[in-house]
C-alpha cells in the first residue's frame, strides 16, 4: 500500500522527531506545570482576592489555564512553521534535496503542514492533560480542548508558512516573534479579559486567531458563554489558515520550482 | 545509434534575462557516460536540472525517457537518480536512515530498502559508518553517500553534477571506480565535471560548455584528435610576461597558445620540437612534453583555461 506522495514527506520528519521527542516531551510537560504554578497558583491568589475575569465565580488559575493552552497551540504552530521551514529551504536544503524525488512542491508544503498539525496536537494533547491534573477541566474538555487549540496551532500556521518561505534569513523571524506572537500571547485574552484593553484596541482582538481560540478553549473546557457563536469562531481560524496556504503554497513552488 | 534516453533540442534556460543555458542540442543514449564539461557557471548544472525535471525549461525541446519533463515530472523523476551539486544530506540523522527515507519517497517497501541499503553501504564502502551520524562524515564519505543515496531506487538514468568536486586525489579515484562499476552494471549516466582527467577517464562522450552554449562534442579521443594535436611542448622562458613571446617560435608546430606563465606549442613530436626549439637559440628555463588532453581542446575553442 503506498503512501500517497503528499504524506511522504511526513515520515522524514518523525524520524528527525525521534532523535530529541524525550527532551521535546520533558519541556512540553514542565511548560504547563511551570506556568500554572507560577501564573495561576501563585499570583493567581492575589488575583482571586480582587477580581473575578471570568464572571463565573471560579479561580484564577481554572480561567487562565484553557487560555495558556490555546496560547502555547499558537507559540508551537509558530515556531513548528518558521525556522524548520527557513531550514528547509536555505539552511539544510532538504526541500531542495527532496525535488529530486518523485514528490513536488505542493507534496512537500502538504506533508510539512500536517507534520505541523500533528506537533500542535502533541503538545496541546500534553497541556490539556496537566489542566486535568490540576483539576481545572474534566478529560472530555481537554480532549475537546486539544482540539480547538489543534485549530489555533493550525490557523497560524499558513500564515507564518507563507511569511517564513519569502524570507532568505531568519532576520524576519525574530521580529515576527517579536512584533506578532509575544504580543498576541500577552494580549490576546490569554491573562486578563480583553474588556481591560482601551475600547479603541478591541476590535484589533477579535480580528486575532489567538483571541477566537482562546475563547473556544473556555467554553469546552469552563463551559464559558462565548463572544460569538462558537461555529463563527472555528469558521474564523479555518478562514485564517486557509487563506495562509493560498498564500503560501505559490511561494513554495515559487522557491522550489526554479 | 542506440536507444535515446535525453534528447534536446534548442533547449534553452533563462533566469530573468540572463540565459544560462543558450539554445543547446545534444543526445544521450542508454549504457553510456555522457559528460559535460566546463568551467563555472557555464550552465552545467542549470541543464542538470532541467533533464531532472526540477527546474523548467524556458525554450525548445527536451524528452527524458521520451517523456516531457514539464507534464511529466514525476514520472521522469521516479525513474532518475539524482547526485546534486551539494550533497543536501540529512546531517542529524544516520547514514542508513538517510538512505530508507530516501527509499520512503520512491515509495519503496521497507523489505526491499533494508537489503536494499546494506548493498548500497557496501557499494559506497560506508558499511562501518552505517550506524554514524552524517555530520560525522568526511567530506568524501559524504558525497559516496550522496551517490548511494541517488541509487536506491534503482534509477536506469543516473545524473552526476560535479561527482568529485572538492575532494583529494584519492577520494577521486575511489569515486571514479564506483562510476565506473555502476557503467558495468548497465546504468545511464550523466556527469559534469570542470576536470579534464575525470572526463577523459569516464566518459563515452562529451561534450564542451562555455556560456551556456555548446562549443564542441565528441568522444575525449575525437575531440583531442579534432582540436589538437598529437604532442604538446610546453616551453617556460626566463621572463615575467609571455604574451607577445609567440613570434620566437614561428614555424615550430602547427598552433601555439600563450598562457601568462608559458607558451604551449602544439606539435606532432615533442622531442623534434624541443630540439627546433633549441636550433633558434631560445633557452628555456624549463619545458614539458606531453600527449595533449582534453585540457588543449578546451583552450583551443575557449581561448583560456579550464582551472580546477
Ligand atoms: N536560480 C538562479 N537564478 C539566477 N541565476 C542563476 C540561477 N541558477 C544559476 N544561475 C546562473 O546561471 C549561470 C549558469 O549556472 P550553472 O549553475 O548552471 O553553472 P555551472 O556550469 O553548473 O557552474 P559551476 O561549475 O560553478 O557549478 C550562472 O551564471 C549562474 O549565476
Ligand atoms: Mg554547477
Amino acid at each position: 500500500m503506498a503512501i500517497p506522495t503528499a504524506l511522504r514527506f511526513v515520515e522524514p520528519q518523525a524520524l528527525a522527531y525521534r532523535r530529541t521527542w524525550r527532551a521535546s516531551v520533558v519541556s512540553n510537560f514542565l511548560n504547563p506545570v511551570l506556568y500554572l504554578l507560577a501564573m495561576g497558583a501563585g499570583l493567581g491568589t492575589l488575583v482571586d482576592e480582587s477580581a473575578d475575569p471570568s464572571g463565573m465565580g471560579i479561580s484564577y488559575l481554572a480561567w487562565l489555564g484553557p487560555g495558556l493552552l490555546a496560547a502555547q497551540a499558537m507559540q508551537t504552530g509558530a515556531g513548528e512553521s518558521s525556522f524548520p521551514i527557513m531550514a528547509g529551504f536555505k539552511w539544510r536544503k532538504s526541500y531542495v534535496a527532496v525535488m529530486n524525488t518523485p514528490l513536488d512542491a505542493t507534496d512537500i508544503f502538504v506533508s510539512t503542514y500536517v507534520w505541523i498539525v500533528v506537533r500542535v496536537l502533541q503538545v496541546s494533547a500534553i497541556y490539556a492533560a496537566v489542566l486535568v491534573a490540576f483539576g481545572v477541566t474534566e478529560p472530555l474538555g481537554a480532549v475537546l480542548g486539544t482540539l480547538t487549540a489543534t485549530l489555533t496551532g493550525a490557523a497560524f500556521a499558513t500564515p507564518i508558512m507563507a511569511f517564513t518561505s519569502r524570507l532568505e534569513d531568519d532576520t524576519g523571524l525574530s521580529h515576527l516573534f517579536r512584533f506578532g506572537v509575544v504580543p498576541l500571547f500577552l494580549f490576546s485574552g490569554t491573562f486578563f479579559p480583553i474588556s481591560q484593553l482601551p475600547e479603541l484596541v478591541r476590535p484589533l482582538a477579535y480580528a486575532t486567531p489567538l483571541w477566537h481560540g482562546v475563547e473556544l478553549s473556555r467554553s469546552v473546557a469552563l463551559g464559558m458563554e462565548t463572544t460569538f457563536p462558537w461555529w463563527a469562531s472555528v469558521g474564523f481560524l479555518v478562514i485564517w489558515a486557509v487563506v495562509g496556504a493560498i498564500f503560501a503554497l505559490p511561494q513554495f513552488r515559487r522557491r522550489l520550482v526554479v | 545509434m542506440g536507444e535515446p534516453l535525453v534528447e534536446a533540442r534548442n533547449l534553452t534556460k533563462r533566469f530573468g534575462t540572463f540565459t544560462a543555458v543558450d539554445s543547446v542540442d545534444f543526445t544521450i543514449e542508454r549504457g553510456e557516460v555522457f559528460g559535460f564539461l566546463g568551467p563555472n557557471g557555464a550552465g552545467k548544472s542549470s541543464t542538470m536540472r532541467m533533464i531532472g525535471a526540477t527546474s523548467p525549461i524556458t525554450e525548445g525541446q527536451l524528452k527524458v525517457f521520451g517523456l516531457d519533463p514539464n507534464a511529466d515530472g514525476r514520472e521522469i523523476r521516479a525513474r532518475l537518480g539524482v547526485v546534486p551539486q551539494e550533497d543536501m544530506l540529512d546531517e542529524e540523522l544516520t547514514v542508513t536512515d538517510n538512505l530508507t527515507i530516501y527509499g520512503r519517497y520512491f515509495s519503496l517497501p521497507r523489505s526491499v530498502i533494508k537489503p536494499r541499503v546494506d548493498e548500497l553501504l557496501e557499494f559506497a564502502q560506508l558499511t562501518e559508518k552505517r550506524d554514524a551520524k552524517v555530520e560525522a562524515l568526511s567530506g568524501g564519505m559524504k558525497r559516496r553517500l550522496t551517490i548511494a543515496r541517488a541509487l536506491i531506487s534503482n534509477p536506469e538514468l543516473v545524473i552526476l553534477d560535479e561527482p568529485t568536486t572538492g575532494l583529494d586525489p584519492q577520494a577521486r579515484h575511489v569515486l571514479w571506480d564506483r562510476l565506473y562499476r555502476l557503467k558495468q552494471r548497465g546504468a545511464t549516466l550523466i556527469i559534469t565535471t570542470h576536470y579534464m582527467d575525470e572526463a577523459e577517464q569516464l566518459c563515452d562522450r562529451l561534450v564542451v560548455m562555455d556560456g551556456g552554449r555548446i562549443a564542441a562534442e565528441g568522444s575525449p579521443a575525437e575531440l583531442i584528435d579534432r582540436h589538437a594535436t598529437p604532442e604538446v611542448l610546453e616551453v617556460r622562458l626566463d621572463v615575467d610576461d609571455h604574451a607577445g613571446r609567440e613570434a620566437d617560435f614561428a614555424g615550430i608546430g602547427s598552433r601555439t597558445e600563450v598562457l601568462a606563465d608559458r607558451i604551449l606549442l602544439y606539435v606532432e613530436h615533442a622531442d623534434e620540437a624541443l630540439q627546433e626549439v633549441r636550433a633558434k637559440g631560445i633557452i628555456p628555463a624549463a619545458t614539458v612534453k606531453r600527449r595533449a588532453g582534453l585540457e588543449d581542446v578546451f583552450l583551443h575553442l575557449t581561448g583560456r583555461t579550464l582551472v580546477d
